[in-house]
């Protein structure tokens, strides 16, 4: 098994890391195959069109290279964009954004974009309760 | 960069002098050991010469010793060998839950074939269970088949206990002691053991030859069939400069090396554990291999750990699910009742005569960094 030279960098020099104070929205999702745990915290704003976006996102994880890789990535793709954009990054984009992993770490690339829709359903959640 | 080899229980380098002592029969004495000629006796003689440094090692005879392709081959060839030579009769089998895979496949396997196998379980330090070795011994156990040195945890097994047991029920005893062949002693005769598997490149010899030894007067159906190499029981041209290598490692093993890497483990050892939250996977002091270091940090992942390590120059292995082929954590940490993520956080380090002291200090200075940075990353903590 041997990790793409972006994904390396991902792993060892992580972008976003850590947690947000009062965060807007939070994603918690835990691995079943392999036990591994990613939260990713979101504060929402708004753009010039009044359209709501991920201002800022943070992560924490407990995992592989390839799962701090794509948590840092996940973290990269999503800031700056509209809800219902980001809503959309699937693990291929991680995927194609880390130049690849090998097959057998596709799975925690799943880890990260199903924590980033937990963190943005959180949020609407959230909106809705008030 | 400089890099630091922490990973001599996955294999070792060669030393210089079995490399010089082998280089000789790559060219000039290339002969077969079955060729009446010159160049066969050439041959033959450093191949018995070999047979005998080996036996002596674990006082056995010579014609005790048959050669192999490694551990993988021996094990596998002393669990099916005699299987298939006392099945239907008897079909039990009993090993237990921290032994290689090696061992544990070719019992599942052996399974679909007919065999009943008992895994035995192990106490927190991966200790077999004596008494429950004595209960599981039936009639129809053929074999009793315990790893002696453990290659995650480092765990000594009680071979001549183990061995008494065995003879007083009248079962065959065989040994996997790949880890511990020239770290820790063995004596077929004192430890009662029937067949032992011995290999070369964990003990700075050369990858791909190994060893047997069967007590003599053991029935055992051969694994390879063919020209009747090896006394009929092993055939196929025999891997001469292995064998040559395989010698020359055991003759220069000596006793020294193994007192400078205990206090090496041990100081590795007191200074992980300096960094809080962390625990020690197996027994500390003599019941530990001397190059056998493995524990858990709480909260951040093996793999991880391992990665940046590796930034550092420093090659290590883990035990994490997240870095093997299929996900699935260990068994061994499994058998001592780690969690999974306990078992996930874990890294070996395994140490050889070659590592010096300072490169014990670069580890222990750059180890604390990495468990601060990653354990801030993490969720967990
Ligand atoms: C305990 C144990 N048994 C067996 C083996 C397999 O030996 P080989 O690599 O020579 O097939 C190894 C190492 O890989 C081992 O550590
Ligand atoms: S998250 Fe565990 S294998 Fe990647």
């Amino acid at each position: 098994m041997k990790y793409s030279k972006k994904v390396m960098q991902e792993f060892l020099y992580p972008k976003n890391m850590g947690e947000i104070k009062n965060p807007d929205g939070v994603g918690k999702i835990g691995n079943p195959i392999c036990g591994d745990v990613m939260w990713i915290y979101i504060k929402v704003g708004k753009n010039k069109n009044k359209e709501e976006i991920i201002k800022d996102i943070k992560f924490k994880t407990f995992g592989c290279a390839a799962a701090i890789a794509t948590s840092s990535m996940i973290t990269q793709l999503a800031k700056g964009k509209k809800l219902k954009d980001a809503k959309k990054i699937t693990r291929n984009d991680i995927f194609d954004s880390l130049k690849g992993l090998p097959s057998i770490k596709m799975h925690c690339s799943n880890l990260a974009s199903d924590a980033l829709k937990k963190a943005i359903e959180d949020y609407e959640k959230k909106k809705n309760e008030v | 960069m400089k890099q630091i080899y922490f990973d001599n229980a996955a294999t070792t380098k060669i030393d210089e002098r079995v490399l010089k002592e082998m280089l000789s029969y790559f060219n000039e004495k290339f002969g077969n050991a079955s060729s009446v000629h010159e160049k066969g006796r050439e041959a033959r003689e450093a191949m018995e010469k070999a047979r005998k440094i080996i036996a002596k090692s674990i006082n056995a005879k010579k014609s005790e010793i048959y050669f192999t392709s490694g551990g993988t081959e021996s094990n596998n060839w002393a669990l099916k060998g005699l299987f298939f030579e006392n099945y239907p009769e008897k079909n039990h089998i009993i090993t237990t839950k921290v032994d290689h895979d090696c061992v544990l496949n070719t019992c599942k396997w052996l399974e679909t074939q007919g065999a009943e196998v008992t895994y035995l379980d192990v106490d927190e330090e991966g200790f077999v269970n004596l008494e429950q070795l004595k209960n599981s011994i039936t009639e129809k156990t053929i074999i009793v088949s315990v790893i002696h040195g453990n290659n995650e945890i480092g765990t000594i097994q009680d071979l001549e206990a183990i061995g008494k047991i065995c003879r007083e029920k009248n079962v065959l005893l065989h040994t996997d002691a790949c880890q511990s062949f020239t770290k820790v002693p063995i004596d077929v005769k004192k430890q009662n053991l029937d067949l032992v598997t011995l290999n070369a490149h964990k003990i700075h010899g050369p990858k791909g030859v190994g060893a047997i030894y069967i007590r003599e007067g053991i029935r055992i159906t051969p694994f390879f069939h063919g020209g009747g190499h090896e006394r009929k029981m092993r055939s196929g041209t025999e891997n001469i400069t292995g064998i040559v290598g395989f010698g020359k490692a055991v003759d220069v093993a000596n006793k020294k090396d193994i007192e400078k890497m205990k206090i090496l483990r041990d100081k590795l050892i007191d200074g992980i554990l300096k960094i809080e939250n962390v625990r020690l996977n197996g027994p500390m002091g003599n019941k530990r291999l001397c190059n056998n270091i493995n524990v858990s940090f709480n909260n951040i992942e093996g793999e991880a750990i391992g990665g940046y390590l590796e930034q550092r120059g420093i090659m290590t292995s883990t035990g994490s699910a997240c870095a093997s082929h299929s996900l699935e954590s260990s068994h061994v940490l499994k058998a001592i009742r780690l969690s999974p993520i306990q078992s996930n956080s874990s890294i070996r380090i395994s140490i050889s005569k070659f590592t010096t002291d300072e490169e014990v200090d670069y580890f222990l200075k750059t180890l604390p960094g990495i468990v601060k940075k990653l354990r801030r990353l993490s969720p967990l903590s």
